[in-house]
């Protein structure tokens, strides 16, 4: 099993980069915060599962895709699709269940879909989609392309058929898939620890000789390397990737759950607060000088604009004409 | 004191009205005779009148609703009268729909048809009560709409499904039968107690044939003369358009005074002869068929004849008739003259014993002595019920119905 | 024209469709090396090779998951379930994945895909091997079921299905596999959602599909034989869509409908055909409409016991001769 370099340094030739990825993860926050004091006010309904704290996982495997590979995710995904380069208006538009959003007002949060980038959801069946993005990779083996499919998905469909079954046959048929897990160590309110016999999910690989990585999950650096041997050892070779990346969930499993409570506590949860994906690369940026303060406060303004614009758009966006319900549940 | 005014039963057959318009306005001042609200029956649009004097204090069935007969659809009272407990007693509306729908399961007695089949067959008695509830007729969807589309009354029908369930074949053994008990006309009759013979061929021939035996007669019939005499009151121009079918009303009336034997009601187990002819005229109106009754038609001038039946096509038309209107008929006459029908047989109007189908008058050859003329000719097809009229019973009515359209004067002979 | 098995049909439909769109595969288990457990697939690895014949290891949920996935990516996969009764293992992929996809996603993502294999009961295979699921997935907005009685329509509809871009759940029939008939040497497609009248008739109207026409007609010929009835035999085809037209077209002839049907009674496939029936055809009924339906119990494997849970001629006769008030 091979780990990922943490902390590695950063290099001054890649600032427009990691500029890049900072940026995409304070969208992402700033997004989820405004997104949950949406659902407060009730603009957003059914369930909705928001990604803080999680955000250097999306961000820094994304960013080692190529635009043409396949994404399939589970049902907290805003993050994977504004990562995607969805545009925030999209993705709120759809939480707000409006004709705009990228579903249509169809999905909602937990179904976001993007055909021209490839981003073929976001599923709310835990493991249901491991096998999807495996017949993705099927595919472009298939047809001899060198796409890949990427599947993300939390510590606790490892505990799924689905799973064991697609990561045997993906190994079996090599396919050009990256397994990614994110541990962010709480199924709802269960700890991996009371849920699954062996704590180590990169170790899961094993049972099928799949080539494994364990990746800090709370650095978008680390994340982002990962990926990019998991996804060189797709398309060179052909074969699978299981990546645990160990990361934490700041809020509750959904907008409707606890944050903390009995499942775990306060000090556990600003403990792992000290961790977080977005203050640590800022200040590493600072601290080297690839980053000004101002710069920095430039672009937590423009982000904000960016949002608050996603939401006066979805505020204004129709809702789904009555006469679609009917549409779209065949295909001509 | 208040007046309750209730739904009344403004039609032999009628078990519920749906309030149209109401004329008064709540708040509004009534007199006793006053129209309040104009009622649609099973047959006819009617008018629901004030039987006191007030206030319309209260609607309880507004425009559009359908109320039972004997329900409360309104109060009238002194304008500072207490109506609370009349509608206390009246319920919500919510009670009186429960209520309805009870009564629905577990129908009462109808007054209406109880009165109107005081004088039914007892074998229609009979099969009615063989149902569960003594009322619903079990019938199968298709036995209704075949019924309903042939005029057949489903309660004098037996079912041979399970319990009695009306089927399709039931239905098509059958021939048209009324759908209620017709009122009794006025005027004086008497009873014939049946002979044997009579029984046994009423049995057999029904038996054969359905409940009602029909037989056709057919005959054409010159209308030169009739043309003409037409042709002659019609310059009289005083306002009243004679028409060839008033003629053949005037007619038929006074050939069947003169053959009493085919103006008669089969009772089932009598026939009854009547004394006055009733002549009942089919119209078409918009969603089926009705048939107003020229009362006397015998004793009425032809002129009053022509106004009459004018009036009643269109208040047929109108949906207007009152029930003593289009009931008590003693004999039918169709004429689909206007249609260009040649020829055609009519069915035969219960518990009428006939009817004449009267068709186009039309110019046709004729060889009158030796020679081809044109003529103005007209086909006449009476059906009659062979239980009550023998064939030449119905030829020699015929006859005279022929020998008086081909000679007016005879009418007045 | 050919005189073929139904099993050939089904092979033949494959082949052309794999010859004709190279993005068609099949894939299942014992499918390629093996020749197919009930030689559907007889011939199919040799001809297209392991990349367009694939054999899986004995995971329905997976691989059923990967069709939908390779569908997701454009792919027109066939996923072959040995039995529709292994199938339950994968229906949350059928249910939630296939059927879902494109409404969900707002009208982005079509599902060109088709779940096919045997479904019903064969002979003494016990309860969880004889079991009819038609009414389960047709239950379902966004599948289309498709269950062909003869090798005509089988092979017709396993061409629309595969060229569908909607999930197609085709329910074939194990003891229908070996059943001959004529199909023609040109090629055809049945289009899904037409039902076939495969006897005329006109005083009652039998409903059925699948292994139950063999037994409709059956009943028809016994009832003209012995009762003087005239029965119009429907075969319903594809039970989603459902031919609603044909059945009350026949049903206003007849005035009088039997269902026969091999699943279970309670909201069976008969179940939707009489609401339909009873709403469009009400002023048209003579009589209710009888169901002639496999008993409400897992089957059971003793010999007689499985026949009288069965639906049968004989059943389906005793059921005429109720609606047409002939007892």
């Amino acid at each position: 099993m091979a780990q990922s370099a943490t902390l590695r340094e950063l290099d001054a030739d890649r600032v427009e980069f990691y500029t890049h990825l900072l940026r995409q993860m304070l969208q992402i926050r700033r997004f989820e915060e405004k997104a949950g004091e949406a659902y407060a006010q009730g603009k957003i309904g059914g369930f909705c599962h928001l990604y803080i704290g999680q955000e250097a996982v999306a961000v820094g495997a994304l960013a080692a895709l190529r635009e043409d590979d396949y994404v399939f995710t589970s049902y907290r995904e805003h993050a994977h699709a504004l990562a995607r380069g969805m545009s925030a208006r999209a993705v709120m538009a759809e939480l707000y269940g409006k004709a705009d959003g990228c579903s249509k007002g169809m999905g909602g949060s937990m179904h976001l879909f993007d055909r021209e980038r490839n981003f073929l959801g976001g599923h709310a069946i835990v493991g249901s989609h491991i096998p999807l993005a495996a017949g993705a990779g099927f595919a472009a083996k298939y047809r001899g392309t060198d796409q890949l499919a990427i599947c993300f998905f939390g510590e606790a469909a490892v505990n799924i058929g689905a799973f064991h079954e697609t990561l045997n046959m993906a190994a079996l048929w090599k396919l050009p898939v990256v397994f990614l897990c994110e541990n962010n160590r709480y199924g709802m309110g269960t700890a991996l620890e009371r849920a699954s016999a062996v704590y180590d999910i990169a170790q899961r690989a094993c049972a099928y000789d799949m080539a494994s990585l364990t990746a800090d999950g709370m650095d978008v650096l680390a994340m982002y390397d990962a990926t990019v041997q998991a996804a060189q050892r797709a398309r060179d070779e052909k074969l699978p990737t299981l990546i645990e990346a160990r990361t934490y969930r700041y809020m509750g499993h959904s907008m409707a759950d606890p944050i903390h409570g009995h499942y775990r506590t306060k000090e556990e949860l600003e403990e792992q607060k000290e961790r977080d994906p977005i203050a640590n690369l800022k200040a590493r940026m600072l601290e080297e000088r690839l980053l000004e303060k101002e710069a920095y406060e430039r672009m937590e303004h423009e982000v904000a604009e960016e949002i608050a614009d996603a939401m006066e758009f979805s505020d204004r966006s129709p809702d789904p004409d009555p006469a679609t319900l009917y549409d779209r549940v065949y295909e001509d | 004191m208040a007046t309750k005014v209730l739904m009344e039963a403004l039609s032999p057959t009628m078990e519920e009205g749906r309030v149209l318009t109401w004329q008064k306005g709540e708040g509004e001042a009534v007199k006793s005779g006053d129209v309040l609200a104009e009622v649609e029956t099973d047959k006819a649009v009617m008018e629901l009148q004030a039987r006191g004097d007030g206030v319309l204090r209260k609607i309880l069935a507004p425009a559009g609703a359908t109320v039972e007969v004997g329900r409360l659809v309104a109060v009238i009272a002194a304008q500072d009268e207490d109506i609370d407990a009349i509608l206390a007693e009246a319920g919500d509306g919510k009670k009186a729909e429960r209520e309805a729908r009870r009564r629905h399961e577990a129908p009462a007695p109808k007054p209406a048809t109880a009165a109107a089949t005081a004088e039914a067959p007892a074998a229609a008695r009979a099969r009615a009560a063989d149902t569960d509830d003594g009322a619903r007729v079990k019938a199968s969807p298709l036995a209704r709409r075949v019924a309903r589309e042939q005029g057949v009354d489903l309660a004098r029908i037996t079912g041979s499904g399970p319990g009695g369930r009306i089927i399709r074949r039931d239905v098509d053994a059958a021939e048209a039968a009324p759908a209620a008990a017709a009122a009794m006309p006025l005027g004086g009759y008497h009873d014939v107690e049946l002979p044997q013979i009579r029984k046994t061929i009423a049995r057999r021939l029904a038996q054969s044939l359905g409940p009602i035996p029909h037989f056709f007669l057919t005959t054409e019939i010159d209308m030169e003369r009739a043309a003409e005499a037409r042709a002659a009151l019609n310059a009289l121009e005083d306002g009243v358009r004679i028409s060839f079918n008033d003629i053949v009303v005037k007619v038929t009336a006074a050939a069947l005074l003169q053959h009493r034997a085919c103006n008669a009601w089969w009772q089932d187990d009598h026939i009854r002869y009547f004394n006055e002819v009733h002549i009942s005229m089919a119209v078409a109106v918009e969603d089926g068929l009705i048939t107003p009754v020229i009362r006397d038609a015998h004793a009425k001038s032809l002129r009053a004849i022509a106004e009459e039946s004018r009036t009643l096509a269109q208040r047929a038309r109108e949906r207007k008739l009152r029930p003593d209107e289009y009931t008590g008929g003693t004999f039918s006459i169709s004429n689909l003259g206007m249609f260009d029908i040649e020829q055609f047989t009519a069915v035969i109007n219960p518990p009428e014993a006939g009817i004449l189908a009267v068709g186009t008058i039309a110019a046709k050859p004729v060889v009158e002595a030796g020679a081809v003329t044109v003529r103005k000719r007209m086909l006449v097809t009476m059906s009659c019920d062979h239980r009550v009229i023998d064939g030449a019973t119905g030829a020699q009515f015929l006859q005279t119905v022929k020998r008086m359209l081909e000679n007016p004067l005879a009418i007045v002979w | 024209m050919a005189t073929i098995t139904y099993r050939d049909a089904l092979n033949h439909a494959l082949r052309e469709e794999m010859e004709r769109d190279p993005d068609v595969f099949l894939m299942g288990e014992e499918v390629g090396v093996y020749q197919g457990a009930y030689k559907v697939s007889r011939g199919l690895l040799e001809a297209f090779g392991e990349r367009r014949v694939v054999d899986t290891p004995i995971a329905e949920y997976g691989f059923a998951g990967i069709g939908v996935g390779a569908a997701m990516a454009g792919l027109r996969p066939v996923i072959e379930f040995m039995t529709w009764n292994f199938a339950l293992l994968a229906i949350d992929q059928v249910v939630n994945s296939a059927a879902k996809m494109l409404y969900m996603s707002g009208g982005q993502i079509p599902m060109p895909l088709v779940f096919r294999g045997p479904g019903g009961a064969a002979l003494q295979l016990a309860a969880q091997h004889s079991q009819a699921f038609e009414s389960w997935f047709a239950n379902v907005p966004g599948l289309k079921v498709a269950a062909p009685a003869t090798p005509y329509d089988a092979k017709g509809l396993l061409k629309a299905a595969i060229r569908d871009n909607n999930p197609v759940v085709f329910l074939e029939g194990e003891m229908l596999y070996n059943t001959k008939g004529e199909v023609p040497d040109e090629e055809y497609v049945i289009p899904l959602g037409s039902a076939d009248i495969k006897r005329e008739g006109t005083d009652v109207t039998l409903v059925s599909h699948s292994k139950t026409v063999a037994v409709a007609l059956k009943a028809a010929e016994q009832l003209e034989a012995e009762h003087g009835v005239s029965a119009e035999v429907i075969d319903l085809r594809t039970i989603r869509p459902l031919d609603v037209e044909a059945i009350t077209m026949s049903v206003r002839k007849t005035n009088r409908c039997v269902i026969v049907e091999e699943g279970w009674p309670f909201c069976g496939v008969g179940a939707q055909v009489v609401d339909d029936i009873q709403r469009d055809t009400f002023d048209y009924l003579d009589a209710p409409v009888l169901r002639v339906t496999g008993a409400d119990v897992p089957m059971p494997y003793n010999k007689h016991l499985e026949r009288s849970a069965k639906p049968s001629p004989d059943k389906v006769v005793q059921a005429v001769q109720r609606v047409a008030y002939l007892d």
